[in-house]
């Protein structure tokens, strides 16, 4: 990870980049993060962005904002952080400003309403994706399947706010690494 | 001053609002009721709308939306700021926290735990949007659309290489021609 470190006008263009790309809330912004900053420009690595999007999650604030300060400021200290995350706005920002002026036409169209759809249909498939190939470095054993099985079925089951299996995570990963730390020692 | 009031009111999102995009939500109708002179919550469904079909994360979009609906271009920049601008504090004085703990026995050990949860987050909010996908509209066509998903997932193990956008781009024309309910 230790390549040169890059630009604030870089780290402002790529995630603009990723704000024209996400469609929907944080989590859809997944996949592109993995592909830009993790195999494009390999700022970090799979479990970095896990780790970002877990502070996101638990911290004031929307995941992607979050994410994309954490990632800037990894690059390039404070600045990076601010400017990484007016990048993601940017975008928005441009384009919703555009958009509220032909709102109408653009809502009542249905070629538009099909169009959407489609696309969520494969951000479904995205996300799909994005769980496999994260779930490989992160669902290693026994202890990390059940808690992934169980945090899913009770969303599914609850909807209960995300910060409660964010606390669950933390004390089950706690637990378990005491628990296999003492087995270690006492072999 | 309006856009000073802007920002305020979405500074207090920004904050308060824990989690994607959906988290401003209940916030919004919240500001629908205290603020009926900004918004009305039939704004907030339109609002919803435009925000899932737009590229840039939801929150964001809809900040924008609000400010420029409430206060033009220059309302639309405070509440825009207003929303980011606790991430940024935030995340700014975590990450140097974290920094110092990296390495750390119990962070490491946290996080074994936290990456699997996050996971499991992940999947969920993966599993909203198909049942919107599913469910929203129209139930002819379940079938249609799951057979659509399936294909398009095939298609992007088959092709890792491919950029997503371009996959988002095959479905919105997909979408039309197979004519998708919305």
């Amino acid at each position: 990870m230790d390549n040169e470190k890059p630009s604030l006008m870089k780290l402002f263009w790529t995630f603009a980049k990723m704000g024209v790309m996400t469609f929907g809330g944080g989590y859809a912004m997944l996949p592109i993060l993995q592909r830009e900053v993790v195999e494009k420009n390999k700022w970090c690595s799979d479990s970095d962005i896990l780790d970002y999007f877990a502070v996101g999650q638990c911290t004031p604030g929307i995941i992607a904002v979050n994410t994309a300060t954490f990632i800037g400021y990894k690059q390039r200290g404070n600045w990076g952080g601010i400017i990484a995350t007016l990048g993601l706005v940017f975008p928005s920002f441009v384009i919703i400003s555009v958009l509220t002026s032909v709102l109408r036409r653009f809502e009542g169209n249905s070629s538009v309403k099909m169009a959407f759809s489609g696309i969520r249909v494969a951000v479904c498939a995205l996300i799909t994706m994005s769980v496999i190939n994260l779930s490989k470095k992160s669902i290693i054993d026994v202890p990390t399947f059940v808690l992934c099985v169980v945090t899913f079925v009770c969303m599914v089951a609850f909807s209960l706010s995300p910060v409660v299996f964010i606390a669950v995570g933390i004390v089950w990963g706690l637990f378990f690494s005491w628990v296999k730390e003492k087995r270690r020692v006492g072999q | 001053m309006i856009y000073l009031s802007l920002f305020w009111e979405f500074f207090k999102i920004g904050l308060f609002a824990v989690g994607g995009g959906l988290a401003t939500l209940p916030f919004l109708f919240r500001l629908a009721q205290t603020r009926s002179e900004w918004i009305t919550v039939d704004d907030i469904s339109n609002m919803i709308a435009v925000s899932e079909s737009t590229p840039g994360p939801m929150g964001v979009n809809m900040a924008t939306y609000t400010g420029n609906t409430v206060g033009g271009l220059l309302g639309a920049l405070s509440s825009t700021l207003g929303l980011v601008a606790p991430s940024i504090i935030v995340i700014l004085i975590i990450a140097r926290i974290l920094e110092k703990f990296n390495g750390n026995k119990y962070v490491n050990w946290a996080f074994y735990g936290l990456r699997a949860a996050v996971i499991a987050l992940i999947a969920y909010a993966g599993w909203q949007v198909f049942r919107i996908a599913l469910f929203n509209g129209n139930h002819l066509r379940i079938t249609e659309t799951v057979m659509f998903g399936v294909i398009l997932f095939l298609m992007m193990k088959l092709n890792k290489k491919v950029h997503p956008i371009v996959w988002i781009g095959v479905a919105a024309v997909l979408g039309i021609l197979f004519k998708l309910p919305s």
